[in-house]
């Protein structure tokens, strides 16, 4: 039986063992009663009968194919085992071939293997079905007879949800290990073909590597450091657009404007945050790029039609809510005390902003800055679309930089093989930008922290 | 001077800076909103052009003689013989019986040019639907232009791309009235395509449906799930401390990073075939994820304590209680994160460029085995095509896309709207 079909005969035994287990505990009352609730006995058979069968079936799949695998091998002619490893493997995946195609291989030899393989297929199907039907069974049996008083159902469930429960809470924690293994082992492998040193001060990236050897112009230099400039240099530019006018909008908001005005400006404000990356490159490519070019042409500069400028502003106000929003969040947060002293004394209201307010809040709004360049560091699309692929070590904003994300994307949205430097290359920046990442958060989320609890 | 007299000389310049610091606040408020509604107004305008479409109206002959069908009226015709009527050829005499003047072989060729690729499937498609219509009189069918011509009729664009001849066709089809624009149905019901005529947006639709559902399926279940241990159960312990800077690590972990993650570990680890939803889904799920427990563990804490008091105190035991009586009292607060979540999800571009949903795809897929695009996926690719009816296109998509943030956003502020005012 495949494996879908398989797995409904088990889940549709599991609905019937539920069906039967509680009928039946449903029948005890009164004096005789049970221990726990009927739907309790009856999970705990429906848990008996499918959990186990589940079990074996994914066991069975992952045995499966190497079991066959030794079934072709045994059968495998004599005068065919003596040869050469690489002739068997050719010899082993005709056969495969003709299994896969459904034809059959002119060569007899072939057939006849093909034949073994389908009887140990069959075989395997027929004794996976009927040890996962023994199993359901069993289980129903062993459910059914654990309705009794004594046996704690209620418990036994709940313990189990609670097992549920805690695989659940670890699935954050698996992820993280999951991105870390997964960039550190492909990370490792880049950095044997290509030294650490090369990759992080190298100044040249063209990671054009051959296919053959002999082909011309395909050194492969992974020096990062235009990468690393370029992205800063983006990130710069988009922080000297978010950073004055989120804290300003921060302090515009909560320290003058009306409740109403609030209530109104910062929903739609954050609406800036809720725009999909892509609509925001699209914008920044066809119609802020060309903007400034034309802009930068009427007045005798060479701008380049994919100048980091039109990206970062683009990035820039992408990321005005998350400044504005937190730095808000913090401002509101300094005790109305000390605006009272310092309005008392006489100061204005913008003295006592920017002599008391900013200078109480400023851990917080360095955290929320902290927290703004790591999105802005780690942003794809606006780069990839309005950004350069060219990798000019430059900081002038007027010409094409790239970033370490446009890099990602266009190292493995080709078609190179998986093994290749240059596409190992691509999960060494990926490490590189999440180190960075989590280090900025990390510290910005510490500082924002720290900074709670000075004032709460 | 004294005192209040340097303060009084002084006073002038302050209260001047203190408007300006005001007028500073202001300003930097409405450049966000002046920036906001310029995107939506470039790309609203941008978008126009592709809801309607050009179509030329053709006279197609359906005499048998034209079909290259046997004379004989009595004569059957199988379905082979209905497939294999030159269609391609059908449209092209329709043509040149509208303009009889043009004879030379390049003039033919630009008038050829006019139609749209799809025009001899439709017909195709129109005779094969209808073979009563064969022997009958001629049919005046509405085809559909060229893109070209298209934009050359929408938007009164010359371009090079469109020939002296061509405008000159294009003014006689107008005077007989017999060309017009209608609105562009294919845009919705279609799949991606190379010509812009015929593109539509169907495929990247259902995509972004089926790698939502799983991504809802998946991360949903696992967030509560994780929201409910981590404040119902959890011993204040070094552990759960790790959990809990870990998810908000991870909400803050650029999406890209997820995708190397899925390329790695679905892809190349489990073996999971590239460019489908379900590999899409469970990637976007491990991203969604913090914000789904985050914002769940706020609404299980917002439950007030006499209620998990009260079921406590009448014997049900804490599974129960959190089951039964502290769940639903959240929900609301854990839709409207879900709901976030989702929409998030639905915008997410990066991390699918790495698991392969950049393929060209034009069919629909039918589940989440199928190879399939998304809808920021697909603004993606089409921003990148030569063709400039191709940005319309774009613009219009986004536009879908936004519709959809809309819709999910407004549903998420209504939902709790609701709620906060039940309690």
């Amino acid at each position: 039986m495949p494996t879908t079909s398989l797995f409904l005969m088990i889940a549709g035994l599991g609905l019937l063992a539920f069906f039967l287990s509680f009928q039946r505990s449903a029948r005890y009352s009164g004096p005789t009663r049970l221990g726990s609730l009927p739907h309790h006995y009856a999970s705990l058979t429906a848990v008996w009968t499918a959990f186990p069968a589940l079990l074996l079936m994914i066991a069975w799949s992952i045995i499966e194919p190497g079991y066959l695998q030794q079934q072709i091998e045994a059968n495998l002619p004599t005068e065919i085992a003596g040869q050469s490893s690489d002739a068997i493997a050719l010899y082993l995946n005709r056969v495969h071939l003709a299994i896969a195609s459904q034809t059959v291989d002119a060569d007899p030899v072939v057939q006849s293997l093909v034949v073994a393989y389908e009887k140990a297929a069959l075989h395997s199907r027929y004794l996976n079905t009927a040890m996962v039907l023994v199993l359901c069974l069993g289980g129903i049996a062993v459910g059914l007879s654990k309705i009794l008083f004594k046996v704690h159902a209620r418990v036994g469930i709940e313990r189990l949800m609670k097992a549920f429960l805690i695989l659940c809470s670890g699935v954050a924690i698996v992820t993280t290990i999951g991105i870390v293994l997964s960039v550190l082992f492909e990370s490792i492998r880049f950095f044997n073909a290509v030294p650490v040193f090369d990759f992080m001060l190298g100044t040249s990236w063209s990671p054009q590597t051959s296919i053959r050897s002999d082909q011309v112009g395909s050194s492969g230099s992974f020096g990062a450091v235009p990468l690393f400039l370029g992205t800063m240099l983006i990130s710069l530019i988009a922080m000297v657009i978010a950073v004055p006018i989120g804290l300003m909008t921060a302090i515009y908001l909560s320290e003058y404007a009306t409740p109403k005005f609030r209530t109104m400006a910062k929903p739609a404000l954050e609406v800036l945050a809720g725009i999909p990356t892509v609509v925001y490159g699209f914008f920044a490519a066809l119609t802020v790029a060309p903007f400034i070019r034309d802009i930068g042409e009427s007045i005798g500069l060479s701008v380049a039609s994919e100048s980091a400028l039109a990206a970062g502003i683009v990035m820039g106000v992408m990321i005005i809510p998350f400044v504005s929003s937190l730095s808000d969040d913090v401002i509101r947060a300094v005790p109305q005390a000390m605006r009272d002293g310092s309005l008392a004394l006489g100061a204005t209201r913008s003295e006592t902003i920017k002599k008391v307010i900013i200078p109480a809040a400023l851990p917080g709004i360095v955290g929320s800055v902290l927290l703004a360049a790591s999105r802005a560091i780690g942003e794809t699309m606006i780069v990839v679309m309005a950004a350069g692929l060219a990798a000019n070590l430059t900081v002038n904003p007027l010409e094409a930089v790239t970033t370490v994300t446009v890099q990602i994307v266009t190292l493995l949205t080709g078609d190179q093989e998986f093994d290749s430097p240059k596409t190992l290359a691509a999960f060494a920046l990926g490490l590189m930008l999440f180190v960075t990442t989590l280090l900025l958060n990390v510290i910005a989320l510490h500082v924002v922290r720290r900074y709670r609890e000075q004032y709460e | 001077m004294n005192n209040t007299e340097i303060v009084k000389a002084g006073l002038q310049k302050r209260y001047a800076r203190e408007k300006r610091f005001q007028f500073y606040g202001k300003a930097a408020v409405m450049s966000g909103f002046v920036f906001l509604i310029f995107l939506l107004f470039d790309i609203t305008t941008k978008a126009i052009p592709a809801f309607s479409i050009t179509e030329i109206m053709l006279e197609v002959p359906m005499d048998r003689s034209s079909l290259e069908l046997p004379t004989e009226t009595n004569a059957g015709i199988d379905d082979e013989a209905l497939a294999s009527i030159n269609y391609a050829g059908l449209v092209k005499k329709a043509l040149r019986s509208q303009f009889p003047e043009v004879t030379k072989r390049k003039d033919k060729k630009l008038l050829y040019r006019l139609m749209s690729g799809s025009a001899e499937y439709e017909l195709r498609r129109l005779v094969i639907e209808n073979p009563g219509l064969i022997g009958g009189e001629p049919l005046s069918i509405w085809f559909k232009a060229d893109d070209d011509v298209d934009t050359f009729y929408k938007l009164k664009r010359v371009t090079s791309r469109i020939k002296a001849q061509q405008v000159e066709f294009i003014e006689t089809l107008k005077t007989e009235s017999r060309i017009r624009t209608a609105l562009n149905w294919d845009f919705f019901t279609n799949g991606d395509s190379r010509e812009p005529e015929q593109a539509g947006i169907k495929g990247a639709l259902l995509g972004s449906f089926w790698t939502l559902l799983v991504t809802l399926m998946v991360s949903l279940p696992v967030g509560i799930a994780a929201a409910i241990y981590l404040e119902e159960f959890a011993p204040q312990n070094r552990l759960t401390d790790f959990i809990e800077i870990n998810i908000n690590n991870l909400a803050a972990v650029p999406s890209i990073v997820f995708g190397l993650l899925g390329l790695a570990v679905f892809i190349n680890f489990f073996g999971m075939p590239r460019s489908v939803p379900l590999v899409g889904g469970l990637v976007l799920s491990l991203m969604t994820l913090p914000t789904i427990i985050i914002s769940s563990r706020a609404a299980i804490k917002s439950v007030p304590p006499s209620l998990r008091e009260a079921a406590l105190g009448l014997g049900a035991s804490h599974m129960q209680t959190v089951f039964h009586h502290v769940l639903p009292q959240a929900m609301p607060g854990v839709l409207t994160g879900a709901i976030i979540g989702m929409a998030q999800a639905l915008g997410e571009t990066a991390p699918l460029l790495m698991i392969g949903m950049v393929a060209f795809i034009v069919d629909v897929p039918g589940g989440v085995f199928d190879s399939a695009t998304v809808l920021p996926v697909q603004i993606y690719l089409w921003s990148d095509s030569p063709e400039s009816a191709f940005t319309a296109l774009t613009a219009a998509t986004i536009l879908v896309l936004l519709a959809f943030l809309t819709v999910m956003n407004a549903l998420a502020i209504l939902l709790r709207n609701y709620f906060e005012r039940q309690r």
